[in-house]
């Protein structure tokens, strides 16, 4: 038995304690907003929050989430809003990424965005070293400008 | 491109009182037999629709993919533009995957500029291959959707519902149409003040003739095309509601988790499958002529399990084969082979031969996988006679075709589910068939919907590959050290015809292919051969102006006089980027410019070298002629798109083979340029006026060389093998820029 939240609504599944968040949230609650994209903790497409902190999905087991809050893209905004109400606008960083017009194909977004959103909650202020260093996500349609413009758009806003 | 020909529009009334007006293209002049035995049927000609309902709400069909590049927002741009639409109440929507929509008029826009549709035609036996079967494709590739569905599709449609609407308010106004005019979704009578909406219209509109031959308009009239408008896409991929073929989902779903033969081409011979049998929710373990397959109620589980199968596959002969095996073969072949003529011009042998000064230099690259972030994958349910699917693709009418052949279907009873694609750059185009047809024969064994993913690693071993070329060249001077020769040899196979064609004035061309076959499967790849042989002829040309002393923009100058084009987007790219001023200490610029799809693109990059001796890419300036920018926003974004993914390459990528398989299996062996390597990028599009070009590939192929072009000037180091990564630049010479 697993039992987390994911997206303020709690969850007991009769799965391995090894199964790793990424599919748990994929196969077995059947939400897709989650991506998977290299399985090994590489390319940051499977990005959730746990506890609002960035980790990637596909090699956290769920036994590591035991009783912790997930956040997946499709909660963000309500969570930002401190709320589980249907409510649901867009966060800053999700707003930014429409003025920016950065998703392509957009596969690599969601995971792009919770990355992008948990490094700024805790740097609101990023360098742009700190941003190489923090953001390794991979895009391969190539929205990193963008993403960069984004980003300092954020930080001075 | 001329394209003389015969426009149908077709019209109907649809339920509720509005109109659905469609384009449909006649006949090309190439191909006519097979084009005059179809013909007859002409709505499966039909490429676009427009639908207008009582309401004033206007719906634009767009019967291509949406895998970043757009398009639903620039060919909806193009249609409503031309019916002088209010954008607001613009409707885009994926047009199904139905015979209705085949892009006919694709293929013939290719068949004006190549003859054939090189990009589809190249890998597969041209004979067994009809213009007929490419009318029934969806494709989404070539750079060709807004050249060919938006220029000569989707502005007719909206030009001739247009006319019709005002045909309609001039009989209902009884006043000529010559007093009317059109604005924002409404026909207007200027003198009266009078104002009908298009949907008040549309129901007798849709009783009209369509007129023959509806009048475009002019640039300067355009109000919505031109305009850098939000795309329609984006919303839904920053909130996670997007669905990719991934995300196709259902309660009793089964998951399936295969592997395929390793060496390309063997067949499974045995399996031991107890192991994996006796594992939480495995149901059956499927053997398939090259493959071995667990399906289970969750992925993860039946990737597990899949590990626990033992199998074999059959020997062959590609066994024992490497990437220096296969180098080798191509060197062998460049040197005893004569090959085939590509392009001869003058007496390049007897230039060479009374030449003062030669040179000589042997290029390469190698394989490249696609690696799009959505792993392949495809979900089919068959339903007796009937199935459904779902699957992230180029050419969705392609894809419904191979299930329904493979499983043996009704085509019609096969329903294609579009979703949004992530990422293709040629792999989900047809014929490269491999997970469709082994989702489609697992899912033939249950009655509920199986998804099969491809991992990661399956997905990089599993590809067709961009194909790994040679390339020796050899260059003459005169006595003034002007170039009077150029000597191409190069490995094919030949997939987009003229890509190592050369625009330079050089008196004495001979450019001839070798036969480059090995049992690696390959594939368009972005850009297809321009992404080869741009980096071959720029960094050989760079050699040439090096050798000749000349500054190797000047050189290219000098010999483009008959290139306008060509010469403007380098000036532009070259001013913009500060060529022939002072850079901070240790940088240099590198230039190249490419013609293909129908755009020029001059690159040039700011490049230094980093504490590692690799080099740091800190600014790419790039010129685009693309005609005009329907959306100059969706230019940019696909500039930067195209430059990135082809510095990845450069940079590097590479797929190796090693005892016949492909060595890579995941991301940290096939590096992408990520946040920390991807460059400032600068995009200038230059409006020449002239037709529009593509703009999903033409970026990609001037980047390697104008990297390794400012490699050399840094280090004194020809790059002529990619990916540069391989390369040790510790010994460093500087070369004077000249
Ligand atoms: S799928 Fe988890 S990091 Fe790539
Ligand atoms: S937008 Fe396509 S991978 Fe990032």
């Amino acid at each position: 038995m697993a039992t987390f939240k994911v997206n303020g609504v709690e969850h007991t599944l009769d799965i391995e304690p090894d199964m790793p968040l990424l599919w748990a949230i994929r196969d077995e609650l059947g939400m897709t907003g989650t991506k998977f994209g290299c399985g090994i903790a590489n390319c940051g497409a499977c990005t959730v929050h746990v506890n609002g902190n960035a980790i990637r999905s596909c090699v956290t087991p769920v036994s590591a989430v035991e009783g912790q809050d997930i956040t997946t893209i499709e909660g963000l905004a309500v969570a930002a809003a401190g709320t589980t109400s249907s409510a649901l606008d867009l966060t800053a960083v999700q707003q930014a990424w429409i003025d920016h017009q950065i998703p392509q194909c957009g596969y690599c977004q969601s995971g792009m965005i919770m990355a992008v959103s948990s490094f700024l909650a805790s740097n609101p202020n990023p360098t742009d070293a700190e941003i190489d260093a923090s953001i390794t996500n991979v895009c391969r349609c190539g929205s990193y400008p963008r993403v960069r413009k984004a980003i300092r758009a954020l930080a001075s806003a | 491109m001329q394209m003389n020909r015969r426009r149908f529009i077709l019209t109907g009334a649809v339920v509720g009182g509005g109109v659905l007006i469609g384009y449909s293209a006649t006949r090309p002049t190439r191909h006519r037999r097979a084009n005059e035995e179809l013909v007859e049927g002409s709505e499966r000609f039909i490429t676009s629709f427009i639908k207008i309902d009582p309401n004033n709400e206007i719906t634009v069909y767009v019967p291509h993919s949406e895998m970043g590049q757009g398009i639903h927002t620039s060919l909806s741009m193009m249609a409503a533009d031309e019916l002088d639409a209010a954008w607001e109440n613009v409707i885009v929507e994926q047009a199904p995957a139905i015979d209705l929509f085949a892009n006919g008029d694709l293929v013939k826009g290719f068949a004006g500029e190549f003859g054939v549709p090189n990009f589809l035609m190249g890998l597969v036996n041209a004979s067994a291959f009809t213009v007929a079967e490419l009318m029934n494709l969806q494709t989404t590739g070539g750079s060709s959707s807004v050249r060919y569905t938006g220029e000569y599709a989707m502005r007719t449609a909206g030009a001739a519902a247009r006319e019709m609407l005002i045909n309609a308010a001039a009989a209902r106004l009884d006043v000529p149409t010559s007093e009317l005019s059109t604005e924002l979704s409404h026909v207007q009578h200027n003198s009266s003040g009078r104002t009908l909406s298009y949907g008040e219209l549309a129901a007798d509109a849709a009783l009209l003739e369509p007129p023959e031959d509806p009048v475009l308009k002019d640039r300067s009239q355009f109000t919505i095309m031109g305009k850098a408008i939000s795309r329609n896409d984006i919303p839904a991929k920053v909130d996670g509601t997007a669905i990719y073929g991934l995300d196709a989902h259902s309660e009793d779903m089964l998951y399936a988790a295969i592997r395929l033969a390793p060496v390309f081409g063997t067949k499974l011979v045995s399996v031991d499958a107890t192991q994996a049998l006796t594992q939480r929710g495995v149901v059956r373990v499927i053997e398939l002529e090259d493959s071995v397959a667990v399906v289970a109620d969750n992925y993860w589980r039946a990737k597990q399990a899949l590990a626990l199968v033992n199998a074999t596959f059959t020997e062959t002969e590609n066994d024992n084969v490497s990437s220096a095996d296969i180098a080798a073969r191509f060197d062998k072949e460049l040197a005893e082979s004569n090959g085939s003529e590509d392009k001869e011009v003058g007496d390049t042998d007897r230039a060479l031969e009374e030449a003062v000064d030669v040179i000589e230099a042997n290029y390469r690259v190698p394989y490249l996988a696609h690696a799009a972030m959505e792993p392949m994958n495809c979900t089919v349910h068959i339903q007796g006679d009937r199935a459904e699917m779902w699957t992230s693709t180029q050419d969705a009418l392609g894809m419904r075709g191979r299930v329904a052949s493979v499983a043996g279907l009704a085509e019609e009873n096969v329903i294609f589910h579009q979703t949004y694609c992530g990422g293709g750059y040629g792999r989900r185009l047809p014929f490269n068939w491999n997970m469709i047809d082994h989702a489609t024969l697992i899912a033939m064994e249950f009655d509920v919907p199986v998804k099969t993913i491809f991992s990661r690693e399956d997905d990089m071993q599993q590809d067709y590959y961009r194909p790994a070329v040679h390339n020796n060249f050899k260059a003459a001077f005169d006595d003034n050290s002007n170039v009077i020769a150029w000597h191409s040899r190069f490995t094919g196979p030949i997939q987009v015809p003229g890509a190592s064609h050369i625009p330079y004035a050089i008196e004495n061309q001979s450019i001839r292919v070798v036969d480059g076959d090995t049992h690696v499967p390959i594939a368009a790849w972005r850009s297809v051969d321009h992404s080869q042989q741009t980096f071959f002829t720029e960094s050989f040309m760079d050699e040439i102006a090096h050798r000749a002393g000349v500054n190797p923009y000047q050189l290219r100058m000098d010999l483009l006089q008959e290139h306008p084009r060509h010469r403007k987007v380098l000036e532009v790219a070259a001013a913009a980027a500060g060529y022939g001023q002072n850079l901070p200490e240790g940088h240099a610029l590198g230039i190249a410019v490419q013609e293909s799809f129908g755009s020029f693109v001059a690159e040039v990059a700011e490049v230094s070298m980093g504490e590692d001796n690799q080099p740091v890419v800190h600014k790419v300036t790039c010129a685009i002629d693309c005609g005009w920018a329907v959306n100059p926003d969706t230019v940019e974004a696909q500039i930067e798109s195209g430059i990135i993914f082809g510095l990845t390459a450069a940079m590097y990528g590479e797929i190796t083979i090693e005892n016949g398989a492909v060595t890579q299996g995941n991301f940290p062996d096939y590096e992408m340029v990520r946040m920390a390597t991807s460059p400032e990028i600068e995009v200038h599009i230059v409006e020449s006026g002239e037709a529009l070009g593509g703009l999903g590939e033409p970026a990609t192929p001037p980047i390697a060389a104008a990297v390794t072009n400012a490699i050399y000037i840094l280090t004194g180091q020809r790059v002529r093998e990619l990916p540069i990564k391989n390369h040790d630049f510790a010994l460093s010479n500087p070369v004077a820029q000249v």
